[in-house]
């Protein structure tokens, strides 16, 4: 029993240092690569090649005066950022991160809770982040704040539901909602060690899921409710200090949330060659899929201008939602028919 | 229009996308603008009241702290203004050297424009690329003038200076870079589907209203008015030079945005002519007791330094009578009067402000939009708050 509960204990410390060191080195990625997007060089002066910078950004955010504001509602004003972290953090609990094994003689499952549910409560719990934005909004006291609120709030509903649906196929597929027989039934001992991935299967899904993750995640081109150029800095412009922070971290870690969650559904999770001879290369192999995802959002967001908010209406209700029940209505025929 | 009540925005004087101090009262329902007041005066500095009190020839400087994205532009008004006060004329090299720098400077203004004006609308690296191409720009600036933002080159008489050795190269240099750049520009934007749907129907102004308003520059003729001052009534030269003026046809923001990116274009065949055909001879006019004499003659002929000593402590008096100068500066009808009484101080200048007279035209231009069209219709009108306040 005391064994068990050590174990996890590890495990969580562990996924908790790793998710967190992610989003520190997330905000350095993103700035290296937009950087180098915009013919700058980025962070370069903490550290050798500005490693240190996300380290350095910490201690500052840290030192700095957390001003509240006259007019706030003082307690949902310090609800906000934690209702809009801990959800970011928590989906991490049901991503397996590389094949089960013997560790000093214990049976080690490399996944902290092995959910039989786990997409459902990876989706109820990434659905909660958005309160945190909202109450921010609202108790800011702020109309810039509020406006962001309510964008997001709208821009909620309009993407929750193909979100839902985008993943609808691949569960029609896989017949399971746990990650981990997700993850095994991607496994492939052929020399093409991708070709059980679902995205092969579910083109159109994946590419609906990398769509509303977007949205979902508020970055460019749908980052309505922040746009700075526009709602100053949305939901968040009175947030200061460590409150600040902490939604900046809430964000990448949901970044992150996504991208392993997507990884995991479409391109294999932790599966990747070598798993077999040597267990813990899983972990490197889902950090490289997470890599790529992230470099994705980051590329789009050093490129494209921002939606307004009635198209993005339009484009979540009018082109995501039909194309997301086209494709569970057209993978659900696949099944029934045995094509798969 | 709604039963409920509306909200009030206070959009600047700090906000992110006023491009500097302006301020916009807003009144929202929801995301719709029913009301918007734009509220200047953050940024004056009483220039033109300065000017008044200054020499001819150094009320100049002022001229470049107005629109300061296009100083150039500016001297080049100031100074035909004055020489057609007191009936100077140029030599022809002056001519096409000030045609080329009004050009550059056109282009100059035009990428900040570009970049400013898809950073509102959330395409952040664009800024940095527009950016990449004005250094060309603003380092030929750095070669005549010695500043790169306020040159103060362009002098009553001719140039500050003769054109620095390396013009030459510099010129064909920044004419080597910036199709390249503007190629990259229309890449990510012409065709750009978010960007064509963020502009186009947005901050629409018909012709007839484009002209009730006194609208100039781009705004006037992204509307489909063919008025450049330029062509109206050439200036300093242009009408020895070869090129068109694009039109556009709806009069909303994505028409503003393809007539400034061809503008650029055009400018450039102006720059290839003037670079190409730039005649020999003096840098200034030889107009003694009004423009400087050359610097060996100070040192060597006895008048001539009595005329530098003169000019430089007491200027020159200009003569009774009052002037109209237009020039087409990068955002439009860039115009001087200026009043002279017989003495070395202007009795009264006042300055047709391009952009003070476009952002009028700003509540027509979002009422009735969505709130994140303000932001669009700001960046497509392409102010300077430094030229709207003076």
């Amino acid at each position: 029993m005391v064994e068990i509960i050590i174990a996890a204990g590890i495990k969580v410390i562990f996924v908790l240092a790793a998710v967190l060191t992610g989003c520190a080195y997330a905000t350095y990625m993103e700035r290296k690569v937009v950087g180098h997007l915009q013919h700058r060089i980025g962070p370069s002066y903490a550290g050798p090649y500005g490693l240190l910078q996300p380290i350095a950004d910490a201690v500052k955010l840290m030192f700095k005066e957390d001003i509240v504001p006259d007019k706030v509602e003082r307690a949902t004003f310090a609800l906000a950022p934690l209702v809009s972290f801990i959800p970011a953090l928590l989906t991490f609990a049901v991503v397996p991160f590389g094949k089960d094994n013997t560790v000093f003689g214990y049976d080690v499952k490399m996944v902290l809770s092995d959910l039989n549910i786990g997409i459902l409560f990876v989706f109820a719990i990434t659905s909660l982040g958005v309160y945190g934005i909202v109450l921010a909004g609202w108790s800011s006291g702020s109309k810039y704040s509020l406006m962001g609120g309510i964008r997001s709030s709208a821009q909620m509903i309009s993407y929750e539901v193909s979100y839902g649906l985008s993943i609808i196929g691949v569960l029609l597929i896989a017949n399971t909602l746990s990650l981990r027989e997700l993850v095994e039934q991607q496994a492939s001992d052929s020399i093409w060690f991708f070709s059980n991935w679902f995205i092969f299967k579910q083109p159109l899904g994946c590419l609906l899921y990398v769509t509303c993750a977007i949205a979902e995640t508020n970055r460019l081109p749908f980052d309505l409710p922040e746009a700075e150029s526009e709602l100053v800095a949305g939901y968040h412009t009175e947030y200061s200090s460590m409150r600040f922070a902490m939604f900046f971290i809430g964000e990448y870690a949901n970044m992150i949330a996504v991208s392993a969650v997507g990884a995991t559904l479409f391109c294999g999770g932790w599966q990747g060659p070598f798993v077999n001879e040597i267990p813990f290369i899983g972990i490197f192999w889902l950090a490289l899929k997470v890599f790529v995802f992230m470099f994705v959002y980051i590329w789009l967001r050093g490129t494209l201008p921002r939606f307004r908010y009635d198209q993005l209406m339009n484009f979540g209700w009018k082109v995501l939602l039909p194309l997301a029940l086209l494709n569970t209505m057209v993978t659900g025929l696949f099944v029934v028919m045995g094509w798969f | 229009m709604s039963a409920g009540k509306t909200v009030t925005l206070n959009m600047g004087p700090q906000h992110p996308s006023t491009h500097g101090v302006l301020r916009v009262v807003l009144e929202l329902d929801g995301e719709r603008v029913i009301k918007a007041t734009p509220v200047i005066g953050y940024l004056h500095t009483g220039i033109e009241k300065t000017m008044e009190s200054k020499l001819y020839y150094k009320a100049l400087p002022a001229t470049d702290r107005m629109d300061y994205l296009s100083p150039m532009s500016n001297n080049l008004g100031y100074c035909l203004a004055v020489e057609k006060l007191m009936d100077i004329d140029v030599p022809e090299k002056v001519k096409w050297a000030r045609v080329c720098l009004a050009e550059l400077t056109r282009i100059k203004s035009h990428l900040v424009w570009l970049g400013t004006h898809a950073l509102d609308l959330g395409a952040m690296s664009m800024l940095l690329y527009a950016f990449r191409e004005r250094e060309s720009i603003v380092d030929i600036y750095e070669a005549c003038g010695g500043q790169r933002m306020m040159t103060s080159y362009i002098r009553i008489g001719g140039l500050a200076h003769e054109l620095p050795r390396d013009f030459d190269k510099l010129v064909r240099k920044a004419l080597k870079q910036i199709p390249q750049g503007v190629k990259d520009y229309e890449d990510l934007l012409t065709a750009n589907e978010i960007f064509i749907r963020r502009t186009r129907d947005v901050a629409v102004i018909s012709a007839g209203d484009a002209i009730d308003y006194s609208l100039s520059g781009p705004m006037l003729r992204g509307s489909g008015v063919n008025y450049d001052v330029r062509k109206a009534n050439p200036y300093s030269g242009y009408e020895n030079f070869d090129f068109q003026i694009p039109l556009g046809k709806k009069g909303d923001a994505y028409d503003r945005y393809l007539i400034r990116v061809e503008e650029i274009k055009q400018s450039l065949r102006i720059i290839q002519q003037a670079i190409d055909g730039m005649p020999e001879g003096p840098y200034r006019a030889h107009i003694p007791g009004v423009v400087l004499p050359p610097k060996e003659d100070i040192l060597y002929k006895m008048e001539s330094m009595i005329f530098h000593f003169k000019i430089i402590t007491e200027g020159f008096k200009a003569p009774c009578g009052s002037v109209y100068q237009a020039v087409e500066a990068p955002k439009g009808e860039l115009g001087f009067y200026i009043a002279g009484d017989g003495t070395n101080k202007p009795n009264r200048v006042r300055v047709r402000p391009p952009s003070f007279i476009n952002l009028a035209s700003l509540p027509k231009l979002v009422e009735g939009g969505l709130f994140s069209d303000v932001v669009c219709a700001i960046g497509s009108v392409d102010i300077v708050l430094g030229e709207v306040d003076r």
